[in-house]
């Protein structure tokens, strides 16, 4: 049967903004039938953003949402955690928002081990403000501001944030779409800073810069690179190269999360007067 | 029992014409119609619900009873 998407839409918000062919409506989607199976209550829901084209999904759902300034998602975010602890905490932004400018929040955010699901929609480029190299251009990729290419190496996003303690770290690819909801869920779920990224297509700025002639060589693409982890276990390194694993990549339950661990000093400071 | 065909249903004040539908379905029940996707051969749907989950612009509504 087909999937009752509008009950968590806003009214009157679609056609949505994105590019034709564009990665984010699926995410968007596989976010909605998350919430959908969590039956996540909307008044208890908080979708959180920067700015950026992924940065523009909360203005779609139907629930509590910010969108706030560019990078600032993660520092927004923490201050509902903290007043609301109760509250489900979700960010969504792209990998220009989340890495560069907001680089500095995420990985302190990723320390913290806060209760929150950060899902990162990687594109590998800035979209709306024109094409510039983002943190996770691929080196020897054109954007507006490489156009003789890329001389950097771009950051492999779920190996940061693991590195800097988050304690779920999850990947996926937005033609993977089936996939995308089941690792929300489990990034929901679990207790702690989570973080799910998602791999994504920009046809407009980044496609067209990087001889892809259509969405659908953008979209074949993500199809040829994911390879799911339990897969790659098989494989050999010369056969992984190029390659880019897919599903739960990392989940420790040991770290005691930030939320709980600040309400024991409230309690301490009480008992201290 | 006689197997109940199901209905594609295409939104077309929200389909930005991106193929995406089009080439991803395996039974190739769908084409390009000018601008927007239409319905090409709906006998060999076998509701696997792919175009729907794919569409980025929520403009297909696989209906099965």
């Amino acid at each position: 049967m087909a999937y009752d998407y509008e009950k968590y839409i806003r009214p009157g918000k679609l056609p949505h903004i994105w590019c034709p062919g564009c990665g984010h409506g699926i995410v968007m989607k596989g976010l909605i039938r998350a919430m959908g199976t969590l039956n996540l209550k909307k008044e208890e829901t908080a979708l959180v953003s920067g700015i950026g084209c992924a940065s523009r999904l909360p203005g779609y759902i139907d629930c509590c949402t910010l969108h706030t300034a560019h990078g600032r998602a993660v520092p927004f975010a923490t201050g509902i955690k903290m007043a609301r602890p109760e509250m489900n905490v979700i960010l969504v932004g792209g990998d220009g928002d989340g890495t560069a400018i907001g680089g500095n929040h995420f990985i302190h955010a990723c320390r913290r081990n806060i209760d929150m699901t950060y899902i990162i929609m990687n594109n590998y480029i800035y979209g709306m403000t024109g094409g510039q190299f983002s943190p996770c251009t691929p080196t020897g990729d054109k954007a507006s501001t490489t156009p003789y290419g890329n001389p950097d190496p771009g950051f492999d996003l779920a190996k940061l944030a693991i590195g800097a303690g988050a304690t779920f770290v999850a990947r996926g690819t937005a033609f993977h779409a089936n996939q995308i909801d089941k690792l929300i869920v489990e990034a929901i779920q679990h207790k702690g800073f989570s973080v799910v990224e998602i791999l994504d297509d920009c046809p407009t700025t980044y496609g067209r810069r990087n001889k892809y002639k259509s969405v659908i060589e953008m979209m074949n693409r993500l199809k040829e690179i994911a390879v799911p982890v339990k897969a790659a276990e098989k494989m050999t390194a010369e056969q992984l190269k190029g390659k880019v694993l897919t599903g739960v990549l990392y989940k420790e339950e040991i770290k005691p999360e930030y939320t709980a661990e600040y309400a024991k000093v409230i309690e301490r400071a009480k008992a201290a007067k | 029992m006689e197997k109940k065909m199901p209905r594609i249903e295409i939104i077309e004040k929200y389909c930005k014409g991106c193929r995406i539908c089009v080439e991803f379905c395996p039974k190739d029940v769908l084409e390009m119609k000018g601008f927007y996707a239409s319905v090409k051969n709906i006998e060999a749907c076998i509701s696997c619900m792919q175009c729907e989950l794919r569409c980025p612009d929520f403009a297909i509504k696989v209906i099965t009873e």
